[in-house]
């Protein structure tokens, strides 16, 4: 349970939720993301195939996450989400906010 | 007959089978105030409104965004994030339905007051989904007239 990140030979860098994204943790995917901006990485995938839930913590850290990456002339996709995240996403209508690829593969061709 | 189990993190739970109606039962866990424990108490929670029951895995979701948001919501603005002070979480379990009601000692708030967080300008805001989620995610919510105590309903199967 947690987060793992790795980066590919395209220089994106994947960020796997393992378990849940909430209040609690949502602090460690920040410092993560930030991290990675600092070293001059500007495409991120978050990658939700393994994630269970997500609370509006959560959601509220990926929106700000998205907003930094942006101003920093990068791009953060999310990939994964199973049928009830997706649900979240667009009752939120955060769906329209994100590019939203269905696997994590698909995200990373159109990077 | 009631019986309260201490865990480690000095969550609290009690239950009691001689509710109304037959068969009902009630499970209360006193959760410190702090967000260290939120995690914690959503899983002891599930695990006694889910016991002997095979939940979908829309209920469980459904279960853990609820008091995640809840729990959030009263540890945060309700407690002040004060660990001294105590959220308490407590359900009312019957074999169709899951009543929770998460209750702090703040002066509550207007639910009605809230935004609409879909709303274009809110859009992009880290903050303010919680009680949308809560409204779209339970079957119903109510609140008690001060605003510190909210009651949600979802199915159990």
């Amino acid at each position: 349970m947690g987060f793992s990140k790795r980066t590919n030979a395209a220089g994106v860098a994947i960020l796997e939720i393992d378990g849940q994204l909430i209040v609690g943790n949502r602090q460690e995917l920040k410092t993560l993301v930030q991290d990675g901006l600092d070293r001059g990485e500007r495409k991120f995938l978050i990658d939700c195939s393994r994630t269970g839930y997500i609370d509006s913590s959560g959601l509220g850290a990926l929106v700000t996450l998205s907003k930094k990456v942006r101003e920093a002339n990068g791009d953060l996709r999310i990939a994964g989400l199973n049928e009830d995240l997706r649900a979240l996403f667009e009752l939120t209508k955060l769906d329209t906010l994100f590019h939203i690829a269905p696997s994590a593969d698909e995200a990373l061709a159109g990077f | 007959m009631d019986e309260t189990v201490a865990s480690p993190l000095r969550l609290c739970v009690h239950r009691s089978v001689d509710c109304d109606p037959p068969g009902t039962v009630s499970v209360a866990i006193k959760v410190p105030a702090d967000l260290r424990f939120v995690e914690d108490a959503i899983e002891l929670m599930a695990l006694h409104c889910f016991a002997g029951a095979a939940p979908c895995k829309r209920t469980s979701f459904r279960l853990r965004v609820l008091l995640a948001e809840s729990l959030t919501n009263s540890i945060l603005f309700g407690a002040q994030g004060n660990p001294q002070r105590t959220v308490r979480l407590a359900a009312e379990v019957t074999e169709q339905t899951i009543r929770l009601q998460v209750t702090d000692d703040g002066p509550g708030f207007d639910p009605r007051e809230v935004p609409d967080p879909t709303s274009p300008g809110a859009l992009g805001r880290p903050i303010g989904r919680g009680l949308f989620l809560i409204r779209n995610l339970a079957d119903r919510v109510e609140f008690n007239e001060q605003g510190n105590s909210i009651w949600m309903t979802l199915p159990r199967s």
